[in-house]
């Protein structure tokens, strides 16, 4: 392996390393907001997608890009891609474990093809595991939480509140 | 409330864009709406009967904050005025703005909003379902993202106006009382104006009234079964408000939202 390769796969592997801001537990990678990286000559080309229209991270997780390959002596040039649209069946394995230790009820799966289909979904029965206890005995308190991708739930065994990440 | 224009002498020509200002000027009204409803739920924080509601509101307005950017920059980038979403949002005067009375109108009680919701969200749900087949492909990639957004809030409406609604007798009736206020501003949502008809014609856009059937059906269904009465009649109605023709009350929501970035112009921070 040469020089020049070595440090193209370390910027790669850093980019893919950026952690999310809101949630400092998972990466940009693992929560599937990363499209792509590309390492051409000087310049690091990223492709990335929102959570949410509206999601405020966004600004952060580029300027988190740019700190990180500049760290490598290099550029970045980050293009935030609409679509095709995120969804939270992109989210990795290792993505939802950390969010379950870090007592973040990771998404359910399936919510891509419950999307794109015309049946509509009541979306407050649902069965959520608590992070802390592992009971299934939980309650929605509000669909939406302290960031647009979460909502607010609570244990009705242990009786911590907890926070889910929203099937979208 | 505005009535139809009459004209002294010979109206003037109303211009219907074509090509890229007809994609500019579509996105340019479907993303005022999004823009001053967010706006309108903003005022909710602090407000709203219990902290959670504070965040479900605030949530749901930064997500039509999200969809306003994203449209409002696509109007500006097809144009021909170069103008980025800040100078569009803060920097036009209300003439300028092409959203419906609807989403201006002042906020009044919960039931009020959750009115307004449950008939907004039911019609943005529609509009943007039907426009990720839009022949514009960033118009089609927004809404791929917001329809499933909007998802997330006609349901957070529907599930208070079941609650409010088949709940006390004083939220009964103030719930009712709200599908009663928001009435008058209903039909201007599925009017076919210029530009929709244009756009729709054009493959960019979809047909206002072509939108209203499986909005009512939806609404309708849910009012029923919250056990209210779907009001059936308004003496007068809101137009408008795609000719830039507004309510007081616009004056007054711009003057908030525009007046640190027109006092400071070009500020960063
Ligand atoms: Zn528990």
């Amino acid at each position: 392996m040469t020089a020049a390769t070595r440090a193209r796969t370390d910027v790669v592997a850093a980019v893919r390393a950026v952690p999310d801001p809101e949630v400092p537990v998972i990466s940009i990678e693992d929560l599937g907001i990363l499209r792509s990286v590309e390492v051409d000559g000087e310049v690091v080309r990223v492709v990335i997608t929102p959570t949410y229209s509206g999601c405020p991270a966004m600004r952060a997780i580029e300027d988190g890009i740019g700190a990180v390959v500049a760290a490598h002596g290099l550029r970045a040039e980050v293009d935030v891609r609409l679509a095709p649209a995120w969804t939270t069946d992109w989210m990795s394995e290792r993505g939802r474990d950390a969010l379950a230790r870090f007592g973040i009820a990771p998404p359910q799966p399936g919510a891509g093809v419950a999307a794109a289909g015309p049946v509509s979904l009541d979306l407050s029965v649902r069965r959520v595991a608590c992070p802390l206890c592992g009971s299934e005995h939980t309650e929605q308190i509000s669909r939406f939480g302290s960031t647009s991708c979460k909502a607010l739930r609570r244990c009705l065994d242990c009786h911590e509140p907890f926070e889910e990440f929203k099937a979208i | 409330m505005s009535g139809d224009v009459t004209w002294v002498g010979k109206a003037p020509e109303s211009v219907v864009p074509e090509g890229d200002s007809l994609v500019a000027a579509y996105c340019l009204q479907l993303g005022d709406d999004a823009l001053i409803y967010a706006q309108r739920l903003g005022e909710w924080i602090s407000r709203a009967p219990q902290i959670e509601e504070d965040m479900a509101l605030g949530n749901i307005g930064l997500d039509l904050l999200g969809q306003a950017r994203a449209l409002l920059t696509r109007s500006g980038e097809l144009d021909g005025t170069g103008r980025g979403e800040d100078d569009l949002a803060y920097f036009r005067d209300e003439r300028e703005f092409r959203c419906v009375h609807l989403v201006q109108q002042p906020r009044g009680d919960f039931a009020f909003e959750m009115a307004r919701m449950v008939w907004f969200a039911a019609y943005q749900r529609e509009l943007y379902a039907a426009l990720t087949g839009s022949s514009d492909p960033v118009l089609a990639a927004i809404a791929a993202k917001a329809v499933k957004e909007v998802d997330y809030h006609r349901d957070h409406a529907e599930q208070w106006v079941l609650r409010l609604g088949d709940g006390t007798q004083e939220s009964h009736e103030r719930m009712q009382a709200a599908l009663e206020v928001v009435l008058p501003y209903l039909a201007e949502l599925f009017d076919d104006d210029a530009v929709s008809s244009a756009a729709a014609e054009a493959g960019i856009g979809v047909l206002p009234s072509s939108l209203h059937d499986a909005v009512v059906a939806r609404v309708a269904a849910l009012v029923e079964r919250a056990t209210l009465t779907l009001p059936d009649d308004s003496r007068w109605r809101s137009r408008g408000g795609r000719r830039g023709v507004h309510d007081q009350c616009m004056g007054y929501l711009l003057a908030e939202m525009q007046h640190i970035a027109r006092s400071h112009p070009g500020a960063t921070w």
